[in-house]
């Protein structure tokens, strides 16, 4: 087809979806553990100044990814005292991080780099994709030098680090002891409690790990796949990484699987983009990022799969006595 | 006496301000760590957006479209329902008005061109609303993840249909054209001339006026009772009689209308097309008003001209001091939402000790 590279698409689904992967698992331990994660959005997007600015000033991408990482679960740790310890209402802790963390991002940055809200290009400080052995020689071989140089090869730390942490992350929910209390807590606290695990600190330490992981997907997003901060420049991907786990139905392969077809649509967008069709012409992108905000409403209508979100998940939990 | 609960004024006066006062507080830090004085910036936002009468005029005009927003997300949470999407609604709202308006602002007097943009705002952000309500009644599907996906729809939708049909010929910017006369709300400086330059119009009374309507459905009305109701015990007003679906598709329908009304005064009060992104946040804010408000008319009231305020002093404050660009406001509006909103009962526990040891001496 000329309309369509498929093999570039699937290339640049690669690129893509680790900013929605590593954020739909931060929030998959969150509600796992029964806390909304609707602030996914605003921690993305702190990391991904603090990890530019960092890894700018410094020169070193990887302090930036720390400097990242700790500020993320800094915000992390906010939402988790308000919504555990206060008890207070979980949707609008994550919205009001959003809100606040839009704003202060840009005061920051425009503050430190008067660039309006933007930091300056990351140069030689982004980090760059790691090519294998022997793309070189097999570069002109069908289907192998494009499978082994760009779809294994060529990328980023973080990419890999995303797609590892997927079984990861399946094996300590399903098969930790920590992922069974995880789980408790998500679905039936007060069982979880009687049985003498720790609701508060088991949602605490699923909050926590829910700030690592996010951050990487602002770190990628700024050091990886742009090399500078902009103003909102995650542009819903908090939200979306939310879909993806609706989507999956809160199960760390379904979700994965559902960030790759959201990253496979943007895909299709940037291609698709002002190319002409027969009959129906252009396709719109405005109309091609619609369809997985589409999708996931059918999801959950209950017409293509039915999904089910743990029990407790947005219920600040009362001990009884 | 010993009290276990605080009394009425305490939760509905003390709480929000104190929890108000720390929310300006942490932004107060922030200023001054970006090397202004909290004090000066305070008084200039004060003096731009309430002493001069000017700037009341603005703050009141922003006050106006947020009454709105924070009715329409204050009747779906009565009903327990967390109404993400009033940003959307209230965009589609903008596309019904805008259509009325387009179809008929040659022909029609403002008298009836008027009623017909708001009656098609109100229609079409109704209708926005309507598929969360239904999926949520009927479905099961959370309707905060549902608006929060129409959200995104709406968003991508207005554009397409912004670009592709209300474009005028060789315009480049995404607006629809601008409308007559016909269709712009009057001013109140007409009849009160210290407003001056203000945008301020009837959109401000009409907002009034739906906060009274607010007001009397919602806590003296037979309706209302069921509303409340179903918010507070699903089960209990099942047995009790209230259809339950049936509820939850009109809260959520009257919560699209109503913010689909708030288009009217951002459109036909100031701007006078349709263009891109217009809502420009103001249905998060509604969210944030509404539970600062507490979902009284009087607590909306207030908290709408707050935030109308803090937009217009946020403005000019900008204006003189380019370290506190407008987007500080944005992280002031977030931290406000996170204080009054999530961390409500945070001095409640002090607060209660406090009243018992008072009343014990």
């Amino acid at each position: 087809m000329e309309y369509f590279d498929f093999p570039s698409a699937i290339v640049s689904m690669i690129r893509s979806a680790p900013v929605l992967m590593f954020a739909a698992l931060a929030g998959l331990f969150a509600e796992r553990s029964g806390v909304v994660d609707l602030g996914l959005e605003g921690k993305i997007l702190a990391s991904a100044f603090v990890s530019a600015a960092v890894g700018y000033t410094t020169q070193n991408p990887w302090l930036g990814v720390a400097a990242g990482v700790a500020v993320s679960v800094a915000i992390a740790m906010v939402q988790a005292f308000v919504s555990i310890t206060q008890k207070g209402n979980q949707l609008v802790a994550g919205i009001a991080i959003n809100i606040a963390m839009s704003g202060l991002t840009f005061v920051v940055a425009q503050y430190i780099f008067q660039q309006g809200g933007r930091t300056p290009d990351l140069g030689a400080a982004r980090l760059s994709g790691i090519e294998f052995i022997g793309t070189e020689a097999l570069a002109d071989v069908p289907f192998l030098g494009w499978f082994w140089g760009k779809v294994l090869g060529g990328h980023s730390a973080l990419v890999y680090l995303a797609f590892l942490l997927v079984p990861v992350v399946h094996w300590v929910v399903y098969h930790s002891r920590f992922g069974l209390r995880l789980r408790a807590c998500g679905e039936n606290p007060h069982a979880a409690d009687a049985a003498g695990v720790s609701v508060e600190r088991t949602r605490y330490l699923a909050m926590l790990i829910a700030g690592v992981l996010c951050s990487f997907s602002g770190a990628y997003l700024s050091i990886v796949q742009s090399g500078f901060f902009l103003r909102d420049m995650s542009a819903g991907a908090g939200y979306l990484a939310l879909t993806a786990l609706v989507f999956g139905n809160w199960r760390p392969l379904h979700t994965v699987l559902g960030c790759l077809m959201f990253g496979f649509f943007t895909a299709v967008q940037i291609q698709l983009e002002g190319k002409e069709f027969p009959v129906i012409g252009a396709i719109p992108g405005s109309l091609i990022q619609m369809i997985p905000y589409v999708v996931t409403v059918i999801v959950l209508a209950g017409l293509m799969a039915k999904s089910v979100a743990p029990k407790a998940v947005g219920k600040p939990f009362v001990k009884s006595r | 006496m010993k009290t276990t609960e605080l009394p009425r004024w305490a939760t509905g006066f003390v709480l929000p301000v104190l929890n108000l006062l720390s929310a300006l507080l942490v932004a107060a830090l922030v200023i001054h760590l970006l090397g202004e004085s909290p004090v000066e910036s305070m008084k200039i936002l004060i003096d731009s957006a309430v002493v001069n009468p000017e700037g009341l005029g603005y703050t009141l005009f922003y006050a106006s479209t947020f009454i709105f927003t924070g009715l329409a997300v204050s009747i779906a949470m009565k009903a327990g329902l967390f109404n993400i999407g009033a940003e959307g609604q209230m965009y589609f709202g903008g596309l019904g008005l805008t259509l009325a308006v387009l179809a008929f602002d040659a022909t029609l007097s403002p008298w009836l061109l008027i009623p017909l943009a708001m009656l098609g705002s109100a229609v079409f952000g109704a209708l926005w609303a309507f598929l969360p309500g239904y999926l949520q009644a009927k479905r099961g599907s959370h309707v905060v993840v549902t608006t929060i996906m129409f959200n995104f729809i709406a968003a991508n939708l207005m554009n397409f249909i912004i670009v592709k049909a209300l474009l005028p010929e060789g315009e480049q910017n995404p607006a629809s054209r601008v409308f007559t006369d016909a269709a712009a709300l009057p001013t109140l400086n007409a009849w009160f001339p210290v407003f001056g330059d203000s945008p301020l119009n009837i959109g401000f009374p009409i907002a009034i006026l739906a906060l009274v309507i607010y007001g009397v459905m919602v806590s003296r009305s037979s309706w209302g009772y069921q509303l409340r109701a179903t918010g507070l015990n699903q089960h209990a007003a099942h047995y009790a009689g209230v259809r339950i679906s049936r509820m939850i598709i009109v809260a959520m329908l009257i919560s699209g209308a109503l913010a689909g009304l708030a288009a009217v005064n951002s459109i036909m009060g100031s701007t006078h097309y349709l263009s891109l992104n217009f809502p420009a946040g103001a249905g998060f804010v509604g969210i944030a008003i509404a539970l600062m408000g507490r979902q009284h008319p009087v607590g909306i009231f207030l908290s709408s001209v707050l935030f109308g305020a803090l937009i217009q002093g946020g403005f000019d404050l900008s204006l003189e001091k380019p370290n506190i660009p407008v987007e500080t406001f944005i992280f002031i509006q977030g931290l406000i939402i996170l204080f009054c909103g999530a961390m409500e009962n945070f001095y409640a526990k002090p607060l209660l000790k406090l009243i018992n040891a008072t009343r014990k001496g």
